[in-house]
């Protein structure tokens, strides 16, 4: 049976399809932006991450400054520990605070963070002291009730 | 007034029987393409070159119309998503309503209008121009030489093509949502990712996409091997194959649908 351009065509066809099925499965976007070479890794602990989703930015006054890589749950710690991806270009002092925030009211989370004033800088594989978890919109609601309910009483 | 009665009566009669006589037909050939199909897979030369005139040469209008669709998509998503400070979400809206929905259906009409009208038109000719019956006076079974590849040709070929259609619809709305809007390409992704299950979404399509090659080939070669010898015969039996299988693919859409999605 010899070869013809036809088949040639039938096999790009099916490679192509099969690579389509693998990009719908895989579907990880290539992020060209921040690669192992020219970012550094730090960790965070957190009480409450909400609905943090790895590969969300890092921001800094509002400039994406790098990625979060991973999220993990510690069991030791009882806590939500985050590896953070930062651009090497960026500098960040060791008593640096990060938070969890929202941007919009039902918009993506995202982390702020944001330096200190220490002189020392944070290197790969340190751990950010300094966080603050996402806010919880029932617990945020159920204080408020508890409050107003209180307010009531003392009238 | 009763005698126009009778006939109209009559003429219902006559096309309900004849509905289920060419079902009860179809269900017969149907059986015969698939025990007829050994000689498909020991002769894979057959369906490979039935592979290339319904799969290669749908891929232009595939990947044209699944791109555009997808930008499409990106636009109008936005445009809701955005009232609601919710546009970050896009990615997951795109994805999910193509590879649930939009990639199989649209893939399969595609499909249908493309490829099925072209092995119906081809059968039919070759039955209008005795080449059939030719055939089957040299001892070759013309289902098993000539209706079962087109058959297979199609079954293989719809699942791809609507994974094909799908990463291209994925690509649009990037396009659109990342690189002309300007979201962020990390939340896009990470969303998506994050939103579609690779069995309940993905596999559930290609599901979909496959039944729907099985019934857009079958129903082609039966209106093609069915069709009047004759020109008029032939240009008729085109238009059903795309009449019947746009219909049966909608209604198939909706029960396959209501079976996997039930909104958990």
């Amino acid at each position: 049976m010899e070869r013809t351009t036809l088949d040639l065509w039938v096999g790009i066809f099916i490679a192509a399809g099969i690579g389509a099925i693998l990009v719908l499965a895989l579907k990880v976007g290539n992020m060209s932006s921040l690669d192992g070479s020219n970012s550094y890794q730090v960790y965070a602990y957190f009480d409450n991450i909400g609905g943090l989703k790895p590969r969300a930015p890092i921001k800094s006054a509002g400039v994406v400054v790098g990625r979060v890589a991973r999220i993990e749950f510690d069991a030791k710690q009882y806590r939500a520990k985050v590896t953070f991806d930062l651009d090497r270009k960026y500098q960040f002092s060791k008593d640096s605070t990060a938070s969890i925030l929202t941007s919009g009211l039902l918009g993506e989370q995202y982390v702020g963070l944001e330096t200190g004033a220490e002189d020392d800088m944070l290197k790969a594989g340190d751990t950010i002291q300094f966080t603050q978890s996402a806010v919880v919109l029932e617990k945020l609601i159920g204080q408020l009730m508890f409050n107003k309910a209180g307010s009531g009483n003392h009238k | 007034m009763l005698d126009r009665l009778a006939n109209w009566l009559r003429k219902i009669g006559h096309s309900a029987i004849e509905g289920i006589w060419r079902l009860g037909y179809a269900g017969k050939f149907m059986l015969l393409t698939l025990l007829g199909s050994g000689s498909s897979f020991t002769r894979i030369g057959l369906v490979v070159r039935e592979l290339y005139y319904t799969g290669v040469r749908s891929l232009v209008i595939i990947i044209v119309s699944g791109l555009f669709v997808g930008m499409v998509l990106g636009l109008q998503g936005y445009e809701t998503l955005q009232r609601y400070g919710a546009s970050s979400s896009l990615g997951v809206m795109v994805a999910l309503a193509l590879v649930r929905e939009l990639g199989p259906v649209v893939a399969a009409l595609l499909f249908a209008s493309r490829a099925g009208s072209a092995i119906t038109a081809e059968i039919g000719l070759m039955k209008a121009t005795e080449q059939l019956s030719a055939m089957e006076m040299m001892a070759v079974d013309p289902i098993s030489r000539v209706v079962a590849p087109r058959f297979w040709s199609g079954v293989i070929s719809m699942p791809l093509l609507a994974a094909i259609f799908n990463a291209m619809g994925i690509f649009g709305g990037y396009l659109i949502g990342v690189v002309l809007i300007g979201l962020d390409e990390g939340s896009y992704w990470s969303q998506t990712h994050a939103g579609v299950d690779f069995r309940y979404d993905i596999l559930n399509g290609i599901i979909k996409s496959f039944v729907f090659g099985i019934a857009v080939s079958a129903i082609a070669v039966f209106e093609g091997y069915d069709s009047p010898p004759t020109a008029e015969g032939v240009s008729g039996a085109t238009t059903r194959t795309v009449v019947t299988s746009s219909l049966v693919i909608l209604f198939l859409d909706f029960i396959l649908t209501s079976f996997m999605f039930r909104g958990v």
